[in-house]
């Protein structure tokens, strides 16, 4: 599925994202593996709540890190998250 | 100790990464046989499991150096009445758990105790994919009841990964069994081929499969992979006696892995409790962190700097830190070899022996009797492997 402003995607049902003060990163889990996520990755895929479309994620992150431009990252790395099923979009 | 040296050892833990995952081995007892167990062959001599509180300490120990993969296997972890209490601990404490069972003690008052207890997965292990092999391999019935687990798991929404260890006997089933592995809907397939530890060393030239069953299961798997998709991730583990370079054991000595045994030692792999002359610590009498980052059991064989010809010049010691101390003690006799699947190890010609007796169907070792893995057998082969 093509990845828009408009798609909402939602971290996978069988993955989970958290905070890991050891590695100081986000990290993706999911059964008898882990990914460590860079701050970037990090920080989109924990918007990736089900709620929020792809548009709103770019504003919040936007906003957040005072920054301009992002959303042709998010779409990328939501394409990426969605071919490695770490994300559901709809 | 002087201010130097504590400046020094304060450096040398800040380079050692933390102790990712945690494999917590609740007990040796097991309802199955299997003949590829990688148990101690002398399980049976080991008393006193850890208590629940014990198990709790290790958790909560392992968790702040930060352990964030928790295992629970043995044996059979289910023969633990203090499993769900054990798994609760696990969850509250932030470790994604997972349970590697037999599915033999699974009902639905206890599925629903886990699911409640927070765990978030089960790994569910299948001998093959037909009741009859199934129940020969692990000397047991339990294909139907392994079936009903599955049913169970998939109901109660956990993501399930289906293990079958792979080996001479049921190599030539594997169309099957991924069928099977599709059939009770699993997320992921281990279509694991027997590493020879344990019980598997013992039964070794009955289960190494031949080159070319080896080639038609590789190619089987990979048109399932293209006709399929990656709706089940499948992955297939080669056997390491046929390859030239040894594999990146444990992702490294001290690297990423804990074992906790059932009597409480500490080991940096499942099996290292059979090698010689080093002492591994104890969780009653050591904290992790002390077992972590000093312990001489942990330091041995960590990095590159133990190392002895071939592997101490090798350019490729840094992608594979020269294999398995285990497999080099068991072949080599050395736990400091470099391990015999490499062609550069002197002893090399120990595997290819084992190697071209396999494609030999019929050949008098492999057709002894298997020995199943049981209390009795394992007081009476009374050895490590």
């Amino acid at each position: 599925m093509a990845i828009t402003t408009a798609t909402v995607p939602k971290v996978g049902r069988n993955f989970r994202i958290q905070w890991e003060p050891a590695q100081d990163a986000y990290v993706l889990l999911y059964p008898e593996g882990m990914v460590k996520l860079n701050q970037s990755a990090g920080e989109i895929l924990k918007r990736c709540d089900g709620a929020a479309n792809v548009a709103a994620i770019v504003a919040d992150l936007e906003t957040t890190f005072n920054a301009q431009g992002l959303e042709a990252d998010v779409i990328a790395f939501v394409e990426l998250a969605e071919q490695q099923k770490w994300v559901d979009v709809t | 100790m002087t201010d130097l040296s504590e400046a020094v050892a304060v450096q040398d833990t800040a380079k050692i990464g933390p102790p990712l995952w945690l494999l917590a081995e609740l007990t040796y007892r097991c309802p199955l046989h299997c003949v590829y167990c990688y148990n101690p062959v002398d399980f049976a001599k080991t008393e006193d499991e850890l208590t629940t509180e014990q198990w709790f300490k290790v958790l909560r120990e392992a968790r702040e150096l930060g352990s964030v993969q928790c295992g629970f296997s043995g044996g059979e972890p289910m023969l633990r009445d203090d499993l769900e209490v054990i798994v609760a601990e696990a969850h509250r404490l932030g470790y994604y758990t997972n349970l590697l069972t037999s599915g033999v003690g699974l009902n639905e008052k206890r599925i629903g105790a886990l699911k409640e207890a927070g765990l978030d997965h089960i790994q569910l292990s299948f001998q093959d994919s037909t009741r009859e092999m199934n129940d020969f391999l692990s000397s047991t019935r339990t294909f139907d009841l392994k079936r009903r687990a599955a049913d169970m798991i998939k109901a109660h929404g956990y993501p399930m990964v289906m293990n079958c260890t792979i080996h001479r006997h049921n190599i030539d089933h594997i169309e099957a069994i991924l069928q099977l592995a599709s059939d009770i809907d699993a997320e992921y397939v281990e279509l694991a081929n027997t590493q020879y530890y344990g019980w598997a060393q013992v039964n070794r030239d009955q289960l190494l499969p031949s080159r070319e069953q080896l080639e038609r299961a590789e190619r089987i798997t990979n048109e399932w992979r293209e006709k399929h998709g990656n709706k089940m991730k499948l992955f297939f583990v080669v056997p390491d006696y046929y390859e030239k370079r040894p594999k990146k054991c444990m992702n490294g000595w001290g690297n990423i892995f804990l074992t906790i045994t059932p009597d409480g030692k500490a080991l940096p792999c499942h099996t290292a409790r059979m090698l010689p002359g080093l002492e591994f610590p104890d969780v009653r009498t050591s904290s992790v962190r002390e077992i972590w980052y000093e312990s001489e059991g942990f330091n041995r064989y960590r990095g590159t700097g133990w190392m002895k010809e071939p592997c101490s010049s090798c350019p490729e010691k840094e992608n594979d830190y020269g294999g398995c101390r285990c497999q080099a003690y068991m072949i080599a006799n050395d736990p400091a070899a470099a391990d015999p699947v490499c062609d550069k190890s002197p002893f090399h010609n120990r595997i290819t022996e084992v190697v071209d007796r396999a494609q030999i169907a019929g050949n008098a070792a492999q057709v002894k009797p298997l020995i199943y893995r049981g209390p009795k057998e394992s007081l009476q082969l009374d050895r490590p492997f």
